[in-house]
């Protein structure tokens, strides 16, 4: 079993990494870029056991710890 | 007054921090990150550094750190905490302070001079800060830039929480002073009770005039004086 974690900056967030990432690809030639949010991939491999039980203690170290909900959002998937 | 100054692993400036207390004729004394008590402390120093090599985000780990506990619970019955740079971050990794530290908005690291206007003289950080003293103190930083939404910066001018902002040698608060793209060229707060403050400057590498200047001095000043007459 694995969780996987994608943390993204706020809209409201500065975010200059991707505004950076965007200029970029811009500047390369690729057409139709919009804006980029730069944000960061956790994969985290699980003991088996019940995924309910799992997924409610990881939801609660990603809102304590693996994501900061003052500036970032996160998603949670379990397979 | 004894200061604990805390260490975690890749804290750089617990030693500058060490000297800023004693040169000002305090004694301080090291904590390590794996201790559970503070020992005897008057008033605790979060130093500036790299904790945990700043994995996760700035701070994130150094948090969850057994003396952080004992942090919390000194801060919670009204002791004087300071964060100085990656101090403040972690401070606000924690909740002790609002907000959080971002990427600089240039995505370099800064490390310079800047010059602060302290706009709160009333904390037990700010008291020995002449007024109208525009301070010069160092930054090195990479995420320094300030955030917190719209309802906290709010409450933060509201309760007067914005110690220091960035501002130009002459005292005018500009975007281009600014060194990382703080809203409201936030470089300091506090938390409401005003035992708690972080900022991001270095007032502990602006205590002798041969390493630039002296202007930090009155931050740890201000803590002693504090807690001399808390003491009284």
């Amino acid at each position: 079993m694995k969780a996987r974690v994608t943390i993204t900056p706020k809209r409201a967030v500065l975010d200059p990494q991707g505004k950076a990432v965007q200029n970029a690809l811009e500047h390369m030639g690729y057409s139709g870029i919009g804006a980029v949010h730069v944000g960061k991939f956790l994969e985290i491999e699980l003991a088996d056991g019940d995924i309910d039980e799992r997924r409610q203690k990881l939801d609660d170290a990603c809102r304590r710890f693996l994501s900061n909900p003052v500036i970032e959002d996160y998603r949670l998937e379990i397979e | 007054m004894n200061f604990a100054v805390l260490q975690f692993p890749a804290s750089n400036c617990d030693q500058d921090c060490l000297h800023a207390v004693r040169v000002i004729g305090h004694s301080a004394s090291l904590v390590w990150h794996k201790e559970s008590s503070l020992g005897v402390a008057d008033a605790v120093i979060i130093p500036g550094g790299f904790s945990y090599g700043d994995y996760l985000r700035c701070g994130a780990i150094a948090r969850f750190s057994p003396v952080m506990q004992a942090v919390q619970q000194f801060a919670s019955q009204g002791g004087l905490v300071l964060g100085i740079c990656n101090g403040f971050q972690i401070l606000c990794e924690a909740g002790l302070l609002p907000g959080a530290l971002v990427r600089n908005r240039s995505l370099q690291f800064r490390c310079e001079q800047v010059f602060l206007k302290t706009l709160a003289h009333d904390s037990p950080f700010t008291s020995r800060i002449p007024a109208n003293k525009t301070l010069r103190i160092p930054v090195a930083h990479g995420d320094g830039c300030y955030f917190a939404d719209t309802a906290t910066l709010a409450a933060l001018k509201a309760n007067n929480q914005i110690l220091w902002q960035y501002c130009t040698a002459q005292g005018e608060v500009t975007d281009d002073a600014n060194p990382n793209g703080s809203l409201l060229n936030i470089a300091g707060v506090c938390n409401p009770n005003r035992n708690v403050a972080g900022l991001m400057p270095h007032p502990d590498r602006a205590c002798e005039s041969l390493l630039g200047g002296i202007d930090g001095r009155t931050l740890f000043e201000s803590m002693a004086s504090a807690l001399i007459r808390k003491a009284a």
